[in-house]
């Protein structure tokens, strides 16, 4: 059965609709590369299946119940769990209350504060320092650790790589390989191309609100996906029409 | 020696003021709302006490185990039905709706009660009069003592709740960003009415002890708002040991003011707090302007 699935989905930022009709599966297991320019709307679809946003029109079908009206907080307990963009961490709870807070409504599993520490030993040594002292990439393994610290059946990672140094993004991809090889089923918001396809089992890529190319990566070249990445071929069609 | 009496009176008296505003400075710092009501709210927990002594057969001090539950329980329904309705309204429009929950307060109060002024000292005995004798001129009231051990008791009771605890974390993580903190599980709406309950149950307790230590009618709230809010600027917001040093530094300058003049009381308070803002103000902008080295060689 399909972990994931969005039907017909519309989500609105007052007048602006930042996504259209967008409907999507996603099965146990999978690594979905969500790719799309700035503004295409992924960030908010991520948001919307965490319930961060309400969609306008359609339904949100997590393991086979609807939570599209599903408070963010409940979602999390059905085991969703979001990285958002920009780490968000509370910065002025340590590091290890960042921790615990998220493992508070815990679904039961194998993540704890012990756990994270030894995906992440560059928390180690910070546990009890605040989160807003750390480093970008020190910030970051910590949204995800506080993330896996929920024990989450899905797992949305909104722009993991974004202001990191490459060996910072080097490293966070490292730790995503173990999760993907544990299992675990991934939604992966990136901007970098490159890393998205290097573990994404699928890539779906979005324009302007609308889903426009979606496959399995091995099978999608890279021109498919940057083409449909900037619009290249409605832009051409359009012309021809 | 009488001044440093007047200083003791004045950090006894603080006690009151910091316990006053604990219950302001919870419901900023965590809900980001100026409950302009929490004076009022003070108040009517002064007259809840009344009334369960009045009805029933409980001391002052046993009738606390039912007001302050009761209280607490208005304050989550308070925050259910009002504040949490117009906090999604904007900054400004909980301002107005504690705004008009204070006038209403009064007014059913009013209604209620009369505006005979009305003191709980009756019924406490001896302990509204009696104190330790230090020396001639210095006498700690046991009342005012009781009343300074209780707020550093439930400053520190605050403090251990938001720094040790589950719910304290998860408090503080709402109060920080409430959007994340649902997204790794909180229930910010569940921590809001956890934070008005324990706010508005602080509050009765202080108008309790306003009720015991002088008197109170059914407009006394909006003084005692005045001073709580003092307290809390000058604390400095979001410290709860801030607001204790400033619940004190307002006692205390309203104590010594009245030794000078009696006249000065509360004129004093208000000074000493005007002239803390001007501080932090005018050293906000030397700190922005780099420093005072910077800005005296720029005047050169």
């Amino acid at each position: 059965m399909s972990l994931l699935v969005t039907e017909e989905l519309d989500v609105r930022h007052g007048l602006l609709q930042a996504v259209r009709d967008v409907s999507l599966e996603l099965q146990d297991g999978e690594t979905l590369a969500l790719v799309g320019a700035n503004g295409a709307g992924k960030t908010t679809l991520l948001r919307a299946v965490a319930g961060a946003h309400t969609p306008s029109a359609g339904r949100i079908v997590f393991d086979g119940n609807d939570i599209t009206s599903t408070p963010p907080h409940v979602r999390v307990k059905m085991g969703i769990a979001l990285v958002p963009e920009g780490r968000r961490l509370f910065t002025r709870l340590t590091v290890e209350e960042n921790l615990l807070l998220a493992g508070r409504v815990r679904r039961p599993g194998p993540w704890n504060v012990e756990r994270v520490l030894e995906a992440f030993p560059i928390l180690r040594e910070k546990r009890k320092a605040r989160a807003g002292s750390l480093s970008g990439g020190q910030q970051q393994a910590a949204a995800i650790g506080r993330a896996l610290m929920t024990n989450p059946r899905l797992l949305l990672l909104d722009e993991v790589s974004l202001g990191l140094s490459p060996a910072a993004v080097a490293g966070v991809y490292e730790s995503l390989r173990v999760l993907i090889e544990g299992g675990a089923t991934l939604v992966l918001v990136e901007q970098d191309l490159q890393q998205a396809l290097s573990v994404a089992t699928r890539v779906v890529c979005m324009l302007e609100g609308r889903v426009v190319l979606e496959g399995p990566a091995g099978e999608l070249s890279r021109d498919e996906v940057v083409e449909a990445y900037f619009g290249l071929h409605r832009a051409t069609g359009e012309a021809a029409s | 020696m009488i001044w440093v009496n007047q200083i003791i009176q004045g950090i006894l008296l603080g006690g009151y003021y910091a316990l006053l505003a604990s219950g302001l400075a919870l419901m900023f710092g965590v809900m980001r709302i100026i409950n302009l009501a929490h004076g009022d709210i003070a108040v009517m927990g002064a007259f809840a006490l009344l009334y369960v002594t009045d009805h029933t057969s409980l001391g002052p001090f046993q009738a606390l185990a039912v007001v302050l539950p009761g209280m607490a329980l208005f304050g989550v329904l308070l925050q259910r039905t009002m504040l949490e309705r117009s906090l999604r309204a904007g900054v400004l429009v909980p301002l107005l709706t504690t705004f008009g929950l204070a006038i209403v307060i009064q007014n059913v109060l009013f209604e209620e009660y009369g505006a005979d002024t009305r003191s709980l000292g009756p019924q406490i005995g001896d302990l509204a009069f009696t104190s330790w004798i230090v020396t001639d001129e210095i006498y700690i009231s046991h009342l005012a003592a009781l009343i300074l051990g209780v707020a550093v008791g439930v400053l520190v009771g605050l403090q251990l709740l938001l720094r040790r605890t589950p719910i304290g974390r998860a408090l503080r993580a709402t109060a920080e960003d409430p959007d994340t903190a649902g997204l790794v599980g909180v229930n910010a709406r569940a921590v809001y009415m956890v934070a008005a309950g324990i706010a508005v149950a602080l509050a009765a307790l202080a108008g309790v002890f306003l009720a015991m230590r002088s008197s109170f009618d059914a407009y006394s709230g909006p003084a005692q708002l005045i001073f709580a809010f003092e307290a809390v600027v000058i604390g400095g917001l979001g410290s709860l040991w801030g607001t204790l040093a400033g619940g004190i530094v307002l006692g205390v300058a309203q104590t010594v003011g009245a030794q000078i003049n009696p006249q000065w009381q509360i004129i004093s308070g208000h000074v000493v707090f005007l002239a803390i803002l001007a501080a932090r103000l005018i050293l906000a902008q030397v700190t922005a302007a780099g420093g005072l080295r910077a800005l005296v060689g720029r005047e050169q």
